[in-house]
Parts: C-alpha cells; structure tokens; sequence
C-alpha cells in the first residue's frame, strides 16, 4: 500500500475546524485520502466521524481550515465547478436515504436525470445494471424501499451512489445494523466494486471486522484531531488509552483472530 | 373533501336553526337566508375548511418532511444538487394553493344547502323562495371576499407545514411535536390573517 500513499491526495484537508454554536467537534484537523485506497474512520460515539463525513461533501461549513477535493477548494468554485465535483463522488447515508415516494431503480436514475441528459431507456439499462452490481436481484428495481430490508436498502443506496460513476465514495457506516453474514457479504461487495471500478472508498465505522477485512489505512478521531492515521499494523502498536483499547480489547481480538482464521 | 363537505352542511344548518329561533322573535325570520348567505360565503365556509386542511395536509406536509429528513433523505438531495425547497416545498405550496378554493367553493356550497334545508324544515322557505332571496339580498361580492382568503390561508398551511417538517431532528418523537407544532401554528396564521382580511374589506367597505 506504500505506492498507494505516495499517490495522488484526492481529498486533503489542513486545519478543519468545525462546531455546532459553543461546541467545538473538530480542531486543527489533518487528513488525506488518497486515490484508490479503502481509509476507515473510527472513533468514539460523538468524536465527529459523520460531522467529518458530512463536512467533505459540503453538508456542513467548516469555522476555518481547508479543504481540497480533486486538489480543488469548493469555497472557491463557482456553481458549476461544484456540480462538476459533487458529480465525481457518491454517497451512501446511513439508513440508505433512498427516496421513498420512488422505486428503487427510480432513486438510481435520479442522480442521472440531475447530472446528465440521457433517454429513458438507456436509464433504465443502467439502473439495472447498478442493481446487478451490487447484487440485488433484478426485480428489486421495481420495488420501493419500504419493501426491502436493511441490507437490501443499502445495497440500492450503494446502487444510487454508483449511479455517475463517481471515482470516490464516502460510506456512513455501511455495516451498521446488518447481521455479521449480512455485514461480511456488504464488506466483499465493497471490495470487489473498489477492484473492479478503481473506486476510493472513505468509510465511518464501527465494525472491527471491516476494518481488517476491506481498509488499507484507518484513521482514529479522538479529542478532535485525526490522532493517528495508517495501516492495522501501525494502530496495534500505537499508544493511546483508546486506540489501544479499541484494537485491543476482546472484540478487537476476536476480529483480529478472525482475519487470520480467514487467511489460513 | 366529504369531510368538509359534511361539516360545511352541518355549519349551515346549525345557523339558519339558530338564526331562525332568534330572528322569529322579531318576526324578521326570512332574514334567516341572508345570515347564513353572508356568514358562510364571507367566513364560515372558508375558515373550516383552511382549518380542516390545516388538520389534514399541513400535518401530513410536517410528518413527510420531516421522516424524509431523519431518513437523511433531505441531505442526499442536497448531495446529488436537487433543491429541497423546489422539489419538496414548492409543489406542496402550490397544489395547496389551488386545492383550497376548489375546496372553499365545496364548502359554501354546501353551506348554503345546509341553509336551504333547515328554512325549508323550520320556516316553510321553499327552496325556490330561498334561491330568490339570495339572488336579491346577497350580492356575488360575499361570495369573493370569502374565496380571495383562500391562496393566502393555502400559502400559510403550507409553509408552515413543510417550515417545521424541515426543523425535524433526532428522532420520530421530533417529528411528532413538530407535527402539533405545526397544526397549531397553522390555524392560529390562518386565524389572524382572516381577522387581517376583516379589517382590510371593512375599510374598503366591500
């Protein structure tokens, strides 16, 4: 993974400051995320994973710092350039954030009919294209999300975030509320798609088992930084009360016992 | 719709009833017709009927919105460049806004056949006798200063509605209380912009 970290930052962030009126959640912090790479983002409940997350997609204003998408500052672009970025990634929201008033294959074909011009038809090609991607069965397109299950519906909010082919996606806790069968199938879609496609992957999670199965590099948040940021290897040994307790503790045991079951 | 409808019926009823018991005292009852003309065109009929919708669809606007908003349905609009006000609020507002007069006219319509039926039953005004005196005594103005109220009182529902439907965060029992919220503020606007509209036609004197 070392040539991979060399690469190109896509997103590269100094400085980010942000809050909710006197609560500050993130101070002075630096992250990269580099081209083609899985980054998992872990931390305590309230750390500011899903603020972080929410502030690179432009959901959230930052107080101060920078932050360069594409080695572009969206603070500076106009409209147009912002929608020709926001086209270069995708985005799955906890609970899948499908549309519900519209079908599943209806919720793909939004970012398109937004984005791009293209005929019905060839929309509906590729909206059943995305489903087989991420492994539902064909028939899933004609339903609603009421009518799925909750990895069923973040499968479609996956199929919808692949919709532009984006280059980067951001997951919000992608394995959050699946069974462990259910959470590992959603670990090896993930991985296939980021062989098969190129993707970046940024993922908030809380799911030991996913780190070691699918994240090149993980970042820890604690006391509002990005505290240390690289590969399993590197967490097991770092020193702080919490990264040590969180991959160390029982659960982290089991995971890390688990992946080398898995590798025998 | 035949809720309003109903309700319109009852309301018509209920004031030629009352308004014959305390017109006959003076032996001015045939005055029946043109209290209940006047008061269900001019106000009645379009005051229940904005607050019933204000009941119906400016909770049901707050109770979409805002699932849609803790599902993050909203935020992944707004990640993929849609517009929540163009996509959620502006087509909500304006079919309000065309719905209620339809909804208003139902209303007075309705009214005066509750009106017709009661003098029928308890003052021997025929129906024909009816339709002669509200085509003399109650000018057609009545009837516009009740239904121009009617996009202003849709314009207040719906805003109001779908305002707190995207104030909703947390968790369902947000949604719940801004729901009430919502109601309540809705028919209170609705309530005040109709007393607004009071003062205005009485010092135009229309």
């Amino acid at each position: 993974m070392s040539a991979q970290q060399q690469g190109e930052a896509i997103i590269a962030i100094r400085g980010l400051r942000t809050g909710f009126g006197d609560t500050i959640i993130h101070d002075r912090l630096d992250l990269d995320v580099y081209r083609g790479e899985v980054l998992g983002i872990v931390g305590g409940s309230g750390t500011g994973k899903s603020v972080l997350l929410r502030t690179i997609i432009g959901l959230n204003r930052q107080l101060a710092g920078t932050i360069r998408l594409f080695g572009k500052d969206p603070e500076t672009l106009d409209f147009a350039e912002k929608r020709a970025i926001e086209r270069r990634w995708g985005v799955l929201f906890q609970n899948g954030a499908l549309f519900s008033s519209l079908t599943v294959a209806q919720n793909i074909e939004v970012p398109m009919r937004e984005h791009l011009a293209l005929s019905e038809p060839l929309m509906d090609e590729i909206a059943a294209m995305k489903i087989a991607m991420v492994g539902l069965p064909p028939d899933a397109g004609a339903k609603y999300p009421s009518e799925l299950s909750g990895g069923m519906r973040k499968r479609a909010g996956l199929a919808r975030a692949l919709a532009l082919d984006p280059e980067i996606v951001f997951l919000d806790e992608p394995t959050a509320g699946l069974d462990p069968i259910g959470a590992a199938a959603f670990d090896a879609l993930i991985q296939e798609l980021r062989q098969a496609l190129g993707l970046t992957v940024f993922m908030v999670t809380h799911d030991l088992d996913s780190l070691h199965a699918i994240c090149d590099r993980i970042a820890v948040m604690a006391e509002k930084r990005v505290i240390v940021s690289g590969d399993m290897a590197a967490m097991l040994k770092f020193d702080h009360p919490w990264v040590r307790d969180y991959f160390h503790g029982p659960r982290g045991r089991a995971a890390l016992s688990a992946k080398v079951t898995r590798q025998v | 719709m035949p809720i309003v409808a109903l309700i319109s019926f009852l309301i018509g009823v209920v004031l030629a009833y009352q308004g014959a018991t305390q017109l006959r005292q003076f032996g001015a009852e045939i005055f029946t017709v043109e209290l209940v003309a006047i008061s269900v065109l001019r106000e009645i009929g379009i005051l229940l009927t904005a607050i019933i919708i204000a009941g119906r669809s400016g909770s049901a606007f707050t109770a979409q919105i805002g699932s849609m908003k803790l599902n993050e349905e909203i935020d992944a609009m707004r990640t993929l460049a849609l517009d929540p006000m163009e996509m959620l609020v502006v087509p909500r507002v304006l079919a309000l806004i065309i719905a209620l007069p339809m909804l208003g006219f139902i209303a007075d319509m309705m009214g005066l056949f509750g009106g017709a039926v009661m003098c029928w039953i308890v003052l021997d005004i025929t129906p024909g006798l009816y339709l002669q005196r509200l085509n003399e005594w109650v000018p057609l103005s009545h009837f516009w200063v009740g239904i121009i109220k009617a996009p202003f009182f849709a314009l207040m529902i719906g805003l109001i509605g779908c305002y707190e439907g995207l104030q909703v965060e947390g968790s369902a029992e947000s949604v719940g209380r801004l729901t009430t919220k919502s109601v309540v503020e809705a028919i209170f606007m609705v309530i005040v912009v109709d007393a607004v509209f009071s003062i205005y036609f009485a010092v135009i004197e229309f």
